[in-house]
């Protein structure tokens, strides 16, 4: 390796513009530490408050007021003197085991902007990637026209899109719900919300009732989910679903069929909408060598973290979403924990002060995670959607079935890791976001064991597909570095 | 199949930007994905897969299932949701794997 | 860790322990089991988890240390009838491959190899010129003067591969056993005891060590160290893209292993090094080498320069200072026998090696020359 360079662009850096990215860099910058805030894409918000700076949708009604709080992150970070780059890709983090000839062991930062690469050399980082849709593998969920119900909601909010034709939602969760209620405010057309939250899990929640109705959500959520109840056909006990195509033909979507008290019934569509919550998108902390456990309430994997969101591996820490599910509330709070917990670490403030500015922030994400058992609990989806029919695709990107792995599990392949080896599935450009959960459950389901004993894909940097030209050209002087920083 | 909302249409008049699908002029927002811009106008399936032919749309918006790949300016397997729509860009619906050198 | 599905040890009887699931082990497996000789083996984790499972399946005689090309000759007749000895074609596919000369200074070295070989007897490899090069390999850049060839090489998928021998060594009564590493071997009144960290024990006649990266420390229980480097060789793939070169690749003057695959994606390594944590089964990439590694595809491939790197990653590998393998008996116990140091190229070697160590188990001698790999060549 090169001669190691002393040289640290910047004391933090925090990956992920949502809540938990936005007061995390907001508030370690506020109390003086170098802090640059990365994040893909153009505007501030990630996915939760995508588009708050610029959508188009003004009518604050239609969007409702949980979305447009995001609005009040942006000033606290401006003022704060965090740098922020905006259309920045990070596709790598990692601990070389070198140290820097000065005892510190700097962070490497492998990014991208403006299509040339380089590394950024830090001293801790606060990863704030946040959730992606659970994956919701149906037959038939590859056909155009079946999007995630959050991906329908990404362009009601950035572009002011809904769904025109003959439009099905399906699953469970709050986003489903939410979701069916802006698309009511905006005047968009649903035909049927299919509603698969189990039967059984009503039985399962019940008991953690009075949890959820100290929450601050229950009230909104109810109200919100009797309008949408009261004015959109909603059909539930729903067991199972495929999506269909035309006769013969596989360019797009045309029907829906589902189940419901084992009796089946079709549904003309143009556009189905599939949500069964969200998990953390936790590719970036797993290339990183962060240790992840398999969450049984909330039935996905999330790295390990402490109750400052520090991981498995030193300097590096995760708030938000990305850490488990909370919510956007909970994220901000989790963001604060970790830029003083990371602030902290660097030496800037001393324990008991970090524990003392703590103390408000930690309140209001107990409040803010008040109730959360209950809705896991509640949506935990089917088995048979988390574990498909064989003739499902699980592995979209390279077109692999259900039964394909189940076959695998046969054959002698253990675990995720050799199915991938040995069928591809995981080996496509979205390196298992979208089929990891499901992989893991059916070979779980198959050998008879929990997720938790199978464990999941291990990934590696590149997290984001990089240009060959980019690795090519990724700087090597320090004049290299800074010309990629100064644009 | 996706549309706009009435107020916002009437504001796009204004913000409009011209591109083109396969040849094919096209206009969308100023602040538009490519792919939203796509499904603005009707496309739905922007492209056939590398591996069997199947034609694909959308699916995430958020850049991490890599189903909405176009090739924009010439420059394939581009991620249609995380490009902003440019006045003049050319899309083009993407078959198949991607050529070399595109 | 999970076992898998085999009976309880002590209802079995092995006549051969084998220390290591890779395609050194496997094959060793395979070709014992072929003889009728009762085979067990030890994997600390699972069947092809490293370098086996994780190389670049390069299928190659071309360029290789003189005293590995009698074996690899004898392999690549074994490549080409794969199907017949495991039931599978292991995704197998031979295009030959190429070493490109830059300069003029590199071709003249591709003429000197031809030389030797052609003085030892061997005559698969050759040397193109230009226009040649260009017919075998069109996107090759215009600077590149001609190529070291050898026609019958190929390339096939690792993992696939060493299950494939797996599972016919299986088929014809082998039994594996996962999740517990080797922690101890002894030897009394003529059998080995095999002891592993998951607390069980085992015990045969004869042991083979194929244990890789960790060979090492199987050959310093039996009292002969030797000096194995631990590394990391990395890799990274591309996209699939329009199918437009046929051979795998390589370069005279710089590291570079770049094949296509049929499904299209795009491989690329040759041994640029990463970290490797062995206890850890964990690599770490140096993104500094990788881009090396991309910066010699830019120049000999200006149709790449676009593509799209989908994934990277680095095996944990073992490497002898002579770069060649310890192949053959124990210098210091009888009825022992070496698998291991392929130094980053022993994938091709996987089917010969394997039964070489049978016929020398089973037969107590091989028609191969196998001295130049003997352990001794260590002993203090």
């Amino acid at each position: 390796m090169s001669t190691p360079n002393p040289r640290f662009d910047f004391d933090i850096a925090v990956v992920g513009s949502g809540p938990a990215g936005l007061a995390a860099a907001a508030l370690a910058a506020s109390k003086g530490a170098s802090v640059v805030l990365l994040d893909e894409q153009a505007e501030p918000g990630g996915q939760i408050y995508r588009a708050v700076t610029e959508t188009p949708v003004r009518d604050r009604k239609v969007l409702g007021p949980d979305y447009w709080h995001g609005a009040e992150l942006l000033g606290p970070l401006r003022d704060s003197g965090a740098v922020h780059w905006p259309g920045t890709i990070v596709w790598s983090v990692a601990r070389p085991r070198e140290d820097a000839g000065d005892g510190h062991r700097p962070i490497q930062i492998g990014l991208s902007r403006n299509g040339l690469a380089a590394m950024l050399t830090v001293r801790h980082v606060i990863l704030a990637t946040g959730a992606l849709e659970r994956p919701f593998p149906i037959p038939g969920w590859t056909l155009p026209g079946v999007l995630g119900a959050g991906a329908a909601q990404v362009l009601l909010k950035t572009s002011g899109l809904v769904p025109s034709g003959a439009t099905v939602m399906a699953g469970s969760g709050p986003l489903l719900w939410l979701l069916a209620w802006q698309y009511l405010q905006a005047g968009a057309r649903i035909d049927a919300i299919l509603d698969t939250t189990p039967k059984e899990n009503w039985r399962a929640a019940l008991p953690l009732l009075p949890g959820f109705l100290r929450s601050p959500y229950w009230a909104k959520g109810m109200k919100l989910m009797l309008e949408v109840r009261r004015k959109l056909t909603v059909i539930g006990n729903v067991t199972a679903l495929r999506a269909e195509g035309a006769i013969g033909g596989d360019s797009a979507l045309k029907s829906v069929v589902y189940t419901r008290n084992g009796t089946e019934h079709r549904l003309p569509a143009d556009t189905l909408l599939l949500h069964h919550g969200v998990i953390p998108n936790l590719n970036l902390a797993n290339a990183t060598g962060c240790a992840q456990r398999w969450d049984e309430q909330q039935r996905c994997w999330r790295p390990t973290t402490d109750d400052w969101g520090a991981t498995s591996v030193e300097g590096v820490s995760l708030a938000g979403d990305g850490a488990g599910i909370g919510g956007a509330r909970a994220a901000e709070e989790a963001g604060r924990l970790a830029a003083l917990d990371a602030l902290h670490r660097l030496g800037r403030i001393g324990r008991e002060q970090r524990d003392q500015l703590a103390t408000p922030f930690r309140a209001a994400l107990d409040r803010a995670l008040t109730g959360r058992a209950f809705l896991d609990t509640l949506y935990t989806p089917a088995e048979a959607f988390r574990a498909p029919a064989d003739d499902t695709i699980v592995c979209r990107c390279e077109e692999i079935t259900a039964g394909a792995v189940r076959e695998a599990v046969r054959l002698g392949c253990s675990g995720p890791n050799q199915a991938k080896s040995f069928l591809r599935c995981g080996m496509g450009p979205c390196q298992g976001r979208l089929c990891g959960p499901t992989v893991t459950e059916v070979i779980a389901a198959e050998r008879g064991v929990s997720p938790a004993e199978v464990g999941y894909y291990r990934l590696r940097p590149p997290v984001k597909p990089i240009t060959l030209a980019e690795l090519a050209a990724l700087p090597k002087t320090d004049a290299d570095i800074d010309a990629v920083f100064k644009h | 199949m996706f549309r706009r909302l009435p107020e916002i249409e009437t504001a796009t008049a204004a913000q409009a930007v011209s591109f083109t699908i396969d040849g094919r002029p096209a206009s969308a927002r100023a602040g538009d994905s490519v792919t939203a811009a796509l499904l603005a106008n009707g496309v739905t399936a922007c492209r056939t897969t590398a591996v069997s032919g199947a034609a694909r749309g959308p699916y995430c918006m958020m850049g991490v299932c890599y189903d909405c790949l176009v090739t924009i300016d010439g420059t394939g397997n581009r991620q249609g949701c995380q490009v902003r729509v440019a006045p003049g860009m050319a899309v083009e619906t993407q078959n198949g794997k991607r050529e070399v050198e595109r | 860790m999970t076992a898998t599905a085999s009976s309880k040890p002590a209802s079995f009887c092995p006549d051969v322990i084998v220390i290591g699931g890779g395609l050194h082990g496997c094959s060793a497996a395979l070709h014992l089991s072929m003889r009728g000789v009762r085979v067990l083996v030890l994997e600390k984790d699972h069947v092809a988890r490293h370098a086996s499972g994780v190389n670049a399946g390069g299928v190659r005689q071309l360029g290789r240390h003189v005293a590995e090309v009698p074996l690899s000759v004898a392999s690549m007749a074994l490549w080409h009838r794969i199907r017949d000895l495991v039931d599978d074609d292991c995704g197998f596919e031979s295009h030959g491959q190429i070493k490109v000369a830059e300069s003029e200074a590199e071709l003249a070295t591709s003429h000197a190899r031809v030389a030797e070989l052609n003085a030892l007897g061997f005559t698969h490899e050759e040397v193109v010129g230009q226009d040649e090069l260009r017919s075998l390999v069109p996107a090759i850049a215009d600077h590149c003067v001609g190529a070291l060839v050898s026609r019958g090489d190929g390339a096939a998928i690792p993992f696939r591969t060493t299950f494939a021998f797996r599972r016919k060594a299986m088929a014809l009564g082998a039994r594996f056993q996962e999740g517990g590493a080797v922690t101890r071997l002894s030897r009394q009144g003529g059998l080995w005891t095999v002891e592993t960290a998951d607390g069980a024990r085992f015990e045969a006649p004869v042991v083979v060590n194929a244990a890789g990266a960790w060979a090492d420390r199987i050959a310093a229980q039996v009292g002969e160290p030797v000096p194995l480097e631990v590394i990391a060789p990395m890799l990274m793939i591309t996209a699939r893209v329009a199918p437009f070169i046929k051979p795998v690749v390589g370069a005279t003057g710089r590291t570079l292993s770049f094949k296509q695959f049929p499904n299209g994606t795009v491989l690329i390594g040759g041994g640029l090094l990463g970290r490797a944590v062995r206890d850890e089964n964990r690599t770490e990439l140096d993104f500094s080498q990788v881009s090396v590694n991309a910066r010699t595809v830019w120049d000999l491939f200006p149709c790449m320069r676009g593509a799209t790197i989908v994934r990277s990653w680095a095996g944990i590998e073992a490497r002898m200072p002579d770069q060649i393998p310890v192949i053959g008996p124990s210098g210091t116990e009888p009825d022992l026998y070496h698998s291991f140091g392929f130094s980053a190229h022993g994938f091709q070697l996987g089917p010969i090696v394997g039964r070489i160590t049978a016929d020398l188990i089973a037969g107590g001698s091989t028609d191969l020359p196998i001295a130049p790999f003997s352990i001794g060549r260590f002993a203090a």
